[in-house]
């Protein structure tokens, strides 16, 4: 039996983790000399302010979301794939291939051939370290990290030496063509006489992600692969003995984990740049570890999280813009949730745990202890 | 390829080395011991930061190596705290401190010296210096054997040295002495250590503890020996690579070095993109060439390492039965 009831779990813990968290970066803040509430005032009213700022944060969550799915995916099969940054980038790769080199009649249709192109090179980014795993026995974190670097150092070659269009002295491919712009949040909810921000990077994409959202909860949740892949992650020797094959499960898991981190380039090379560009990714893909630690893995957890990211994200810039504090005051935040959500976990939870103990002792009735009635 | 071009590259595997082998062997106490670290390269941030600036302020390059281990060091507390004390995931701590020390960095770097998230450039003092081992100007002139005492040998920083000299003090800490005997099998069973009467956490802090030292050293050989000053991101990567190296050595001290001088020669001939060309026929693309160290580790780990045995209770918290 658990000892804290699910409310607890779910929200009290992550909850006082990230208070925590949140009370580190103030004083981090205080000591480089700058006021934590004035810092946070900016980056409400810059994130949340305004449909532009809600668009920036929405643009942003979408590639959390799935970054965040991609880590979440593998946790629960007790992967831990830090690769999300080289898969997304590889999948901006297969969307910026696929947007050039495909003349789209409609973006809906350049939308379904980029998903499949990004989730294809996002997954075989994840398949090779995944089967190094499997049949070699190389640990996947550091394959994962090493695939990183090779993926940058990949794609600043393929970007310089053959996309990058005549003549032009940037390293990035050319703008993709008119058919395959993605209609942004203004667009889609301009028919509904909601007035949202033109200028806002937000676009058709966030409403794929949170379809993604979705059906990484039916998999996990509802399908007999989610059922082994969870038993794997609990324990691989009970898996085995259930026949449930470690290669297969390790193979299926990590494509399915590079695909989303893959997919997140439909976001922001398709949707934002409408070109794939040098270092795209921004740091995506690591900030997918701290939204899965902070959603607990859970689907809908990922999706709040993201959201939150996404807050931090457009806040933080904006406190770059009008502050001395730099951006990187974002990494700080961001190494902080990891910290506290995930490797400082029992520390906020073993306090709890005593505390709902004593609690649950202190209501119920101690039978054994009834006193007994003098005989007379 | 002649033999000074030779000499030449070789000199620079040698500096290139010198903080993996240091990080390697920072990584080797601590998951010897049952904790793994993939905070090696976060530690060794912090630590090139530290004592940057503080060598920068003070113009004292052993307070600056001083600052980058107390960082280090700090670092390493954390990783203790979360990952024997509150017996948190190993990888996940290590994520954090890597971030941590990424985006502390610069943020105070920035608060400090306003420079763009850097310190100013060392001079004089503030730096590691080469120092001239005796006589190697004397026999600079004997053919063959001179231009390796001379060049090779010579004429590296303190640092360099104190790595080296780390390799057979590992080992001897490590396999002739009680405490390393202790060491290596609470990375094993830490049960039985614990049944022993010796204390499984004590004996990992002190692990994780010289992992700080010895990351701290690794650091402020990046930005006061190797180059002059802190710059963003600095490590770039080669606490990552000296983990791989690490596996590849099998957690041996010997082996140890001769990974992390493989590494450190593949580094070197990224700088020498002319070698490769005389070497192979072939050219090589600058931004290809960057990725040959992670290529090189993902081939070697999944091809020639052979039957790695990781420590046994790696990456897993010891809790006491009751």
């Amino acid at each position: 039996m658990d000892v804290m009831p699910k409310w607890a779990e779910v929200i009290l813990v992550p909850l006082i983790s990230l208070i925590l968290a949140a009370i580190i970066s103030a004083l981090v803040i205080l000591a480089i000399g700058e006021d934590p509430i004035a810092a946070v005032k900016l980056m409400v009213s810059g994130a949340l302010g305004s449909t532009y700022g809600w668009g920036y944060t929405l643009y942003y969550a979408t590639n959390f979301m799935f970054t965040g799915l991609a880590v979440a995916v593998a946790f629960h099969a007790r992967l831990f794939n830090i690769g999300g940054e080289g898969q997304a980038a590889l999948g901006g790769l297969g969307v910026a291939l696929a947007c050039l080199y495909i003349p789209w009649p409609h973006w809906s249709l350049a939308l379904l051939g980029a998903i499949v192109m990004a989730g294809i090179f996002g997954a075989i980014w994840a398949a090779i370290p995944a089967y190094l795993q499997a049949r070699r026995g190389s640990h996947i974190v550091i394959t994962t990290i090493m695939f990183n670097f090779i993926a940058a150092s990949l794609l600043n070659y393929i970007l310089v030496n053959v996309l990058r269009p005549r003549g032009s002295m940037d390293p990035a491919t050319a703008r993709f063509p008119e058919g395959t712009h993605l209609p942004t949040l203004h667009d889609v909810l301009a028919p509904f006489g909601i007035s949202f921000s033109k200028a806002a990077p937000a676009n058709i994409t966030l409403l794929i992600a949170v379809l993604a959202c979705v059906l990484v909860w039916a998999l996990i949740w509802r399908t007999r692969l989610g059922y082994e892949l969870r038993a794997y992650g609990h324990s691989e020797s009970a898996a085995k003995y259930a026949g449930i094959s470690p290669f297969k499960i390790t193979m299926i898991t990590m494509i399915i984990s590079g695909a989303l981190a893959g997919l997140m380039a439909i976001n922001n090379v398709m949707g934002e740049a409408e070109r794939l560009v040098l270092n795209a990714v921004e740091g995506a893909g690591f900030i997918g570890i701290a939204v899965a630690l902070m959603g607990r893995s859970h689907p809908f957890g990922v999706f709040i999280a993201a959201i939150l990211f996404g807050f931090l994200y457009q806040g933080g810039a904006e406190l770059a813009l009008w502050t001395s504090i730099p951006r990187e005051l974002i990494v700080v935040i961001q190494a902080l949730v990891i910290l506290f959500t995930g490797a400082l976990d029992n520390m906020v939870r073993m306090p709890l745990e005593r505390m709902f103990l004593a609690a649950r002792r202190a209501r119920a009735p101690k039978p054994e202890r009834k006193p007994v009635e003098p005989a007379e | 390829m002649d033999f000074l071009t030779l000499i030449q590259l070789l000199d620079s595997t040698v500096r290139l080395a010198t903080p993996l082998l240091l990080a390697c062997l920072a990584g080797l106490f601590s998951e010897r011991a049952g904790i793994f670290d993939i905070g090696l390269e976060g530690k060794m941030l912090a630590a090139a930061f530290f004592s940057a600036a503080v060598a920068a302020v003070t113009g004292s390059v052993w307070l600056g190596l001083l600052a980058g281990i107390a960082a280090s060091l700090l670092l390493s507390a954390l990783h203790g705290i979360a990952s024997i004390t509150f017996r948190g995931n190993q990888l996940i701590s290590g994520v954090a401190i890597n971030f941590l020390a990424s985006g502390l960095t610069v943020l105070i770097a920035q608060s400090w010296f306003q420079q763009g998230g850097r310190t100013p450039s060392l001079m004089g003092g503030g730096r590691f210096t080469p120092i001239t081992l005796p006589f190697a100007d004397a026999v600079a002139d004997v053919p063959f054997l001179g231009p390796i005492y001379a060049e090779l040998i010579s004429g590296h920083s303190i640092l360099v040295y104190i790595a080296f000299a780390a390799v057979p003090l590992t080992w001897f800490v490590l396999f002739r002495t009680r405490f390393g005997l202790r060491l290596r099998a609470v990375g094993e069973n830490p049960a039985a250590v614990d049944t022993a009467g010796v204390s499984v956490v004590g004996l990992r802090y002190a692990a994780v503890a010289i992992c700080g030292v010895l990351c701290g050293i690794a650091g402020a050989y990046l930005s006061t020996a190797l180059q002059a000053g802190f710059v963003k991101d600095m490590s770039a990567g080669r606490g990552y690579i000296a983990l791989a190296a690490l596996i590849f050595a099998k957690w041996r001290p010997w082996y140890a070095l001769y990974a992390t001088l493989l590494f450190g020669l593949f580094g070197a001939l990224e700088t020498r993109p002319d070698v490769i060309t005389a070497l192979t026929g072939m050219r090589m693309q600058g931004q290809l060439l960057g990725a040959l160290p992670y290529i090189m580790t993902v081939i070697i780990l999944a091809g020639f390492v052979g039957r790695a045995n990781p420590p046994r209770a790696g990456g897993e918290p010891y809790v006491k039965e009751r």
